[in-house]
């Protein structure tokens, strides 16, 4: 599985983001490299469709898809949490669930949403 | 240089999403006065914002006053122009004024470096408080540090905030 983490240094969001999806993985028994890359300037944003720190991808999918349908930004993003709430980080729960519908998904039916 | 504890306010007079310009003198009656910088877009001021507007509805029978202030570039963050702020306001029936800083003065004078970041002054209007409303963005719930409410009630009753600065943690302000 490809494992993408894009963040963007002036939000403090993404070493908790890592470490959350570094424990995902760990509990899930997933071994695969995370590629990680630092988004920078603008051009960078737009290249990696990226829309907002901290993004995850599994085999190219956005943990919250429809949050990555904002333009390309140099920004915090937001996410809507399973209860309700906005929060610049995903939870734990949604990234296990993102995870865990990626590998149940065959690849060919999955959607490139940008990961260089 | 971000203002240190026991400096005094820094005046302003910016204009406010609902017409008026508002200025810190406005409120000299008030014991104490919070000017916080916000924006629209930032994920962490939503986190933080119901609980922000609670603290103000809650205390201001007691005389403290929050004046919210916007000094990012809505030429790079669209999110955060003025119409944008006047929509916010209005939505979220902000029960203080949200005041627009377009030439960035009064975040470079008060140092300020996040988005939320708040200033808390006594009736003296030195600095008594500086930094994060409390201790957990994500869940209301498992807050541990209630850093704002512990300091509004330590100045409304006379006695030093037990914890008197906290690393601000937000958005950067979007300079131009």
């Amino acid at each position: 599985m490809r494992i993408d983490f894009l963040y963007w240094e002036d939000c403090p969001s993404h070493p908790e983001a890592l470490a959350r999806l570094r424990q995902v993985l760990a509990d899930e028994g997933v071994t695969d490299e995370i590629h990680i890359a630092r988004v920078d300037t603008i051009d960078d944003a737009q290249r990696h469709r990226f829309p907002g720190s901290p993004t995850i991808r599994f085999d190219g999918v956005d943990l919250q898809p429809e949050g990555a349908q904002a333009l390309a930004a140099l920004t915090c993003r937001m996410y809507r949490t399973e209860s309700g709430r906005l929060s610049p980080l995903p939870t734990i729960e949604m990234i296990r669930r993102a995870l865990r519908a990626a590998r149940q998904t065959p690849k060919e039916v999955r959607h490139d949403t940008g990961t260089a | 240089m971000t203002l240190a504890l026991r400096e005094r306010l820094i005046p302003f007079a910016l204009p406010a999403t609902d017409g008026r310009t508002i200025s810190a003198d406005m409120y000299a009656d008030k014991p104490v006065l919070g000017v916080v910088f916000w924006c629209n877009h930032c994920p962490y001021v939503k986190a933080w914002e119901d609980r922000m507007i609670a603290v103000q509805r809650e205390y201001a029978d007691r005389g403290v006053q929050f004046v919210l202030i916007s000094s990012n570039d809505p030429v790079q963050y669209p999110d955060d122009s003025f119409d944008a702020m006047k929509v916010l306001a209005q939505k979220k029936a902000y029960p203080f004024p949200y005041l627009f800083d377009e030439s960035q003065e009064v975040a470079r004078a008060y140092g300020a470096t996040r988005t939320p970041e708040i200033f808390l002054f006594d009736r003296e209007r030195d600095l008594r408080y500086h930094g994060a409303p409390d201790d957990n963005f994500e869940n209301p719930g498992a807050v541990q540090a209630p850093y704002l409410r512990d300091a509004l009630e330590a100045l409304l009753t006379g006695r030093d905030p037990a914890t008197a600065e906290t690393p601000p943690k937000g958005c950067t302000i979007k300079w131009k």
